[in-house]
């Protein structure tokens, strides 16, 4: 009896050092990858690069800044309601268990693990070619829109599947349809858990280069037009380090990159605190 | 007189059957209680007052059920239904949003908009709920902020708020404290007056307590129904008196 739990003494904190080792490497990565990019970048950030025309002397970020503001805005403009309405159908109108369903699930999770770069070879071909709609933001934004839908929609659906059934019984108990009931009751208590598919959507956008250089191109320009071709700061940073020319202008994008994420997340998250209300915990 | 009269009822979960071909009346401005063991078809029955059965796909009823005279499973529109016959259920199950809206939320769904109508509806309802000195200075404050006991009196609350006939309690008390559950049928008594009340429960002197009348159900018939008086001390079946007296159950 004494040995055994001696034994599981031993057990406990052998699992206890391991789980804090493991949270420690966790954690070290991260600070370790942002205190290198800020190490490197925050040093070379200096005003031409945020002047408003690039050239190769200046090698400005600005117009790429400003891209992957109007792409990731237009890929969300396009998936985020579409996904939220087919998560809305699959969770609350469609019967569980209906074949369809199983179907449209298998779908969408096969399309989220498909590499970017087959989004965008589709993308090149239907619209960039077939289309002919060139290089541009819109056809970069159409195909991130169908990359990123799928996680939209599984994120949404998991976050609708989560709020508990008793709020839906109170609300048609009280004589509501399901209508309002899924507006009023289940779309606000899964708002947080929506948004946080939206703010992975966000990150996915913001990281992609392999499927907008065959769609969106890389023309360094703020668009005039949506048929106008744009590199987005991903695309922007890649450029610059495959050329080898600017390494630290690379760097100090990749700071601003971070940055503009972390500010996009932080509204997302500001949004949807004003949206419930703060009615959450 | 009879609120609401059940005639013949069969339900089915798939091939299961709940109930088995049951007629009984509720008196208006009563107190009805349902009592028996678990799965005895009491929660199946309340449910079935109010057609929230109709969420489960499996379920099938054979038979009527008519408040008022009217078949609730005919013509009826079911969300005015539920309007008229609303419910309390076993957990509270306050919405995640102000203690205000979660009162305002029948009534606005009834299109009721001005804010001097649903201001006084809200202090109206909290105040038959017993519980409007509790939260009339926090309002705008989250209902997942109170107590167990308070959240169950404020789901009472929102089942008032659309004026319902009607009254359903799923085992209301079964999650709160002896003081929480004391206040809660104080309550329904003082609210028999204005409401036909039909609550299950497993709390034989809870039953005893409150009830009007008593309903005993076993696997998926009933077996007695008679005055609260009655099946408490003069049960006529056999099975009833085994059940009250602690035999089983």
């Amino acid at each position: 009896m004494e040995l055994e739990t001696q034994r599981m003494d031993c057990l406990t904190l052998l699992l206890k050092m391991v789980m804090r080792l493991a949270t420690s490497i966790a954690m070290l990565t991260v600070i370790y990858l942002v205190g290198y990019i800020l190490v490197k970048g925050i040093p070379n950030l200096s005003l031409s690069l945020f002047v408003w025309e690039y050239n190769s002397d200046n090698v400005s970020l600005m117009p790429a800044l400003i891209n992957t503001v109007y792409l990731t805005t237009l890929s969300l403009l396009l998936a985020a309601p579409l996904g939220i309405f087919a998560a809305i159908y699959l969770a609350e109108y469609a019967r569980r268990g209906n074949k369809t369903v199983q179907m449209i699930r298998l779908a969408a999770e096969t399309l989220a693990g498909i590499p970017s770069i087959v989004y965008g070879l589709f993308g090149m071909i239907f619209f960039v070619v077939t289309l002919k709609w060139g290089y541009s933001l819109l056809a970069g934004g159409f195909t991130l829109a169908i990359m990123i839908l799928p996680l939209i929609m599984r994120t949404a659906e998991e976050a609708l599947i989560s709020v508990p059934d008793a709020y839906r019984e109170g609300a048609f108990a009280l004589g509501a349809g399901r209508l309002r009931t899924v507006f009023k009751i289940v779309l606000p208590a899964a708002a947080p858990g929506i948004l946080s598919g939206v703010i992975l959507a966000v990150g996915r956008i913001a990281g992609e280069t392999a499927a907008l250089i065959f769609t969106a191109g890389t023309l360094a320009k703020v668009p005039q037009t949506p048929m106008d071709s744009a590199r987005t700061l991903s695309v922007h940073m890649y450029t610059l380090s495959s050329e080898g020319l600017h390494m630290e202008a690379a760097y100090a994008t990749a700071v601003v990159l971070i940055v503009l994420v972390a500010i996009i997340n932080g509204l997302s998250t500001l949004a949807a605190r004003k949206l419930t209300g703060g009615f959450h915990e | 007189m009879n609120k609401i009269s059940i005639q013949n009822l069969n339900l089915f979960y798939g091939s299961f059957q709940a109930l088995k071909s049951l007629s009984m009346d509720f008196q208006e401005n009563e107190i009805t209680a349902l009592i028996g063991p678990s799965g005895c078809g009491k929660s199946t029955l309340l449910k079935s007052l109010n057609r929230m059965n109709d969420l489960v796909s499996s379920c099938k009823i054979t038979g009527q059920v008519l408040l008022d005279n009217e078949d609730i499973y005919g013509t009826m529109n079911v969300n005015l239904l539920r309007k008229r016959v609303g419910m309390v259920f076993q957990k509270p199950n306050p919405f995640p949003m102000s203690i205000y809206d979660n009162i305002a939320f029948g009534p606005r769904t009834y299109g009721i908009r001005a804010k001097m109508r649903l201001d006084d509806i809200v202090e109206k309802a909290l105040t038959s709920a017993a519980i409007w000195d509790e939260t009339r200075d926090r309002l705008k404050k989250s209902a997942l902020s109170l107590s167990g006991g308070q959240q169950q009196r404020l789901c009472l609350a929102r089942a008032l708020a659309v004026a319902p006939e009607v009254l359903l309690m799923d085992e209301p008390t079964s999650a709160l404290d002896p003081i929480s559950t004391l206040k809660i049928e104080e309550l329904l008594n003082a609210l028999k007056r204005d409401y036909t009340i039909i609550i299950v429960t497993h709390n034989m002197q809870q039953a005893a307590r409150i009830s009007d009348k008593t309903a005993f159900f076993l696997i998926d018939e009933m077996i007695e129904y008679g005055s609260a008086d009655q099946i408490f001390s003069l049960p006529k079946d056999k099975r009833t008196e085994d059940y009250i007296t602690g035999r089983f159950g």
